[in-house]
């Protein structure tokens, strides 16, 4: 266990409060059994097959997975910015404060994006453009959605540099991007993101870039905003600490679907499926140095998918269904699902498998 | 005890910032490292921590030779590294080899995984092909890649796998140490036990010694046997790692330490968030450097630079508060 340092000054120094709400406010998102494929002329990628999950007001959900899995393609769905015309959501439902934004045209599109919902991207040096300052930016996303005079926008820029707690903003809206720090930058960013007051914000691993003691910082930050405001986040990482850290549900995806989908505390007390067990276990941590669990082999490639589990061919437990049969999504308990053959009431344990040669 | 295989002196290295075009000027120094002291022994890993700009890659480079210190010195086997020439400093380089963050650019995306395997040993070493191939075969055996794959192309190979290429062409030419700049960063999350388990068992077998640059504190605590944690171009603590852990006392470290994000949600632990950001190393703060950013500083934090002092089992901290 870490010691705590003692005799902080004011300020300096804050416990941490990690109270997870539960009372959070009604359904501001929900998607339904989305599909967003690739299509070129050697086949389909299935990059999304099949992901459902709902937000509510003020919650924050994680999505895990390695690279590849169909994260950002997710996240990319949601705000229907994927690559056209390779990409098309084939099927699903993204209910967005009650309309399914799936069926809604480019141009009403343009109004949903930044006011309902918007996106902090994981890299500060590459989604702020270098030619332009970070008022012209900031007011960009300002005059698309809001009507009034530059002046007010001016007002409305400052104050959402103020709400990430950029010091100075006055000045610092004549700023270029290369003139701020890393976590400097992304804070710009989450003033974008939150300036026409969204009710979804997709924050796709935002401080990989960052430092550890900046990465706190922002991640705090987060947190803060989010009490004000009420924002529902959902939070695309690989990092389980993040997700200890920040999130109230976690959905884990696995090769374009999502295997397991619990409260952050069950899904730490109880992971039910394979792969998130396998994933948990191979992070190192700092209270134990023991030897760390490695899962072998690589994810299966989006073009070319197994009939079975996805995970099958990586699993420890897996038997002959596996590879045979995709796996039914089964209720562990309220608010939490895995889909695993292993939690079908079929299935049996074999009996000390590995003594058999 | 082990025996000292690398020892740093006051090491130092300052990069000139310089204005005008024909008729340069130095108008100061970027201080990336400010005399630190470290050292290696035989077998065993030394991890330095610490954020971007600190001057890890530095002292990595310093130790590879590939800047020359503006002070201090580096010894291997209490030999001077600045005087080898010519035969010597082949030697030395296939005795200190490095494995690098991204296995993307680090490979050369021409070159068979043989010719990069075996690039360190036919430069620096005599070998006839035969004895080039058994290596080659030989090393890429023991990170766990197959005889078969030494023809091909980087470009086909996964990310976990080509870090494996880049820690085989490191083995190959028999080091004595290797230099691991953040070994599994840009590796996804399950390929990085993989590549940590494979560096630990080689060590073992191989009694290879590490320096472990990482900025990930928990992959630290996992491979290293001394831990320094640098601020700023000096090193504000340095202890064996079991000690360090339990035990961290300078305040930077502390907070580094507490920003680490937990392993479990119920995880309570106290958040030291500091304030503001890593300041410029072309003027660092005088004194104590991490004063400007420290929760108990004091007045003479800012005036006096605190004498690294030994705290008991080799545990030793740059701090006016010990």
């Amino acid at each position: 266990m870490l010691r705590v340092a003692q005799g902080c000054l004011p300020g300096a120094c804050k416990v941490k409060e990690r109270a997870i709400a539960s009372n959070h406010g009604d359904t501001v998102l929900e998607v339904r059994d989305l599909h967003t494929y690739f299509f070129n002329r050697w086949g389909t990628t299935k990059a999304v097959d099949g992901v459902s999950f709902s937000l509510r007001e003020g919650e924050t959900l994680g999505i895990v997975g390695e690279s590849g899995c169909g994260k950002t393609m997710t996240a990319l769905s949601l705000l229907r910015l994927i690559p056209k015309p390779a990409a098309r959501i084939v099927s699903g439902e993204i209910i967005l404060d009650g309309e399914n934004i799936v069926e809604k045209t480019d141009k009403e599109m343009r109004q949903i994006r930044g006011r309902k919902i918007s996106m902090i991207l994981q890299d500060p040096q590459t989604s702020l453009n270098p030619v332009f300052t970070i008022g012209n930016q900031l007011m960009e996303a300002l005059g698309i959605h809001r009507k009034g005079d530059r002046k007010q926008m001016l007002g409305q820029a400052v104050d959402a540099l103020r709400s990430v707690r950029v010091a100075a903003p006055e000045r610092r809206m004549d700023d270029f991007p290369h003139q701020m720090s890393g976590g400097m930058k992304q804070r710009v960013i989450g003033a974008v993101a939150i300036s026409c007051t969204p009710k979804v914000i997709i924050a796709d691993e935002p401080t990989t870039a960052l430092d550890v003691t900046i990465q706190l910082q922002y991640l705090q930050l987060l947190k803060e905003i989010q009490a004000e405001t009420g924002l529902a986040i959902i939070f695309i990482t690989h990092d389980f600490g993040i997700v200890a850290r920040m999130c109230d549900r976690v959905a884990v995806m696995y090769a374009g679907r999502v295997v397991e989908d619990a409260g952050v505390r069950d899904l730490f007390n109880r992971p039910q499926h394979p792969y998130t067990q396998a994933l948990m276990a191979s992070v190192p941590q700092m209270e134990r140095t023991d030897r760390l669990f490695a899962i072998d082999g690589q994810p299966p490639a989006l073009y070319d998918l197994p009939e079975g589990c996805r995970f099958a061919d990586r699993c420890q437990h897996a038997q002959d269904v596996c590879r045979r049969e995709y796996p039914q999504t089964v209720q562990v308990q309220e608010r939490h699902a895995a889909t695993c053959w292993r939690l079908d009431p079929s299935w049996t344990e074999p009996a000390l498998a590995g003594s058999v040669e | 005890m082990p025996k000292e295989l690398l020892r740093a002196e006051n090491l130092t290295k300052y990069f000139p910032v310089t204005k005008g075009l024909l008729l340069m000027k130095t108008i100061g120094h970027v201080q990336a490292v400010d005399g630190i002291n470290f050292s290696i022994n035989e077998g065993e890993t030394l991890g330095l921590v610490g954020e971007s700009g600190c001057g890890k890659t530095t002292t990595s480079k310093l130790v590879l030779r590939l800047e020359e210190p503006t002070d201090g010195a580096i010894f291997l086997d209490g030999r001077d590294i600045k005087e080898f020439r010519g035969p010597e400093l082949k030697d030395y380089r296939t005795q200190v080899q490095a494995v690098f963050q991204d296995p993307w650019s680090s490979l050369s995306p021409r070159m068979r995984v043989r010719d990069i395997v075996s690039e360190a040993l036919v430069v620096n070493r005599d070998v006839t092909n035969k004895e080039r191939d058994d290596r080659v075969e030989e090393v890429l055996n023991q990170v766990g890649l197959r005889k078969a794959q030494a023809d091909l192309y980087p470009h086909e190979f996964s990310g976990g796998q080509r870090q494996r290429v880049a820690v085989a062409s490191a083995l190959a030419s028999y080091p004595r140490l290797i230099i691991l700049d953040e070994p599994v960063s840009a590796l996804d999350v399950s390929i990085r036990a993989q590549v940590m388990n494979l560096l630990v068992d080689l060590q073992r077998q191989t009694g290879v010694a590490y320096l472990l640059v990482a900025h990930n504190l928990a992959t630290v605590r996992y491979m290293a046997h001394q831990t320094a944690v640098m601020y700023l171009g000096q090193l504000v603590e340095y202890s064996p790692t079991e000690e360090l852990y339990e035990n961290p006392l300078h305040p930077y470290t502390k907070a580094l330490f507490s920003a680490a994000l937990p392993s479990h949600p119920d995880d309570e632990r106290e958040e030291i968030v500091l304030q503001g950001e890593v300041p410029s190393p072309i003027n660092p703060p005088s004194g104590c450097r991490f004063h400007p950013r420290c929760p108990f500083v004091m007045d003479r934090c800012s005036v006096e630079e605190p004498v690294q002092q030994d705290v008991g089992g080799g545990h030793l901290v740059s701090c006016h508060l010990y």
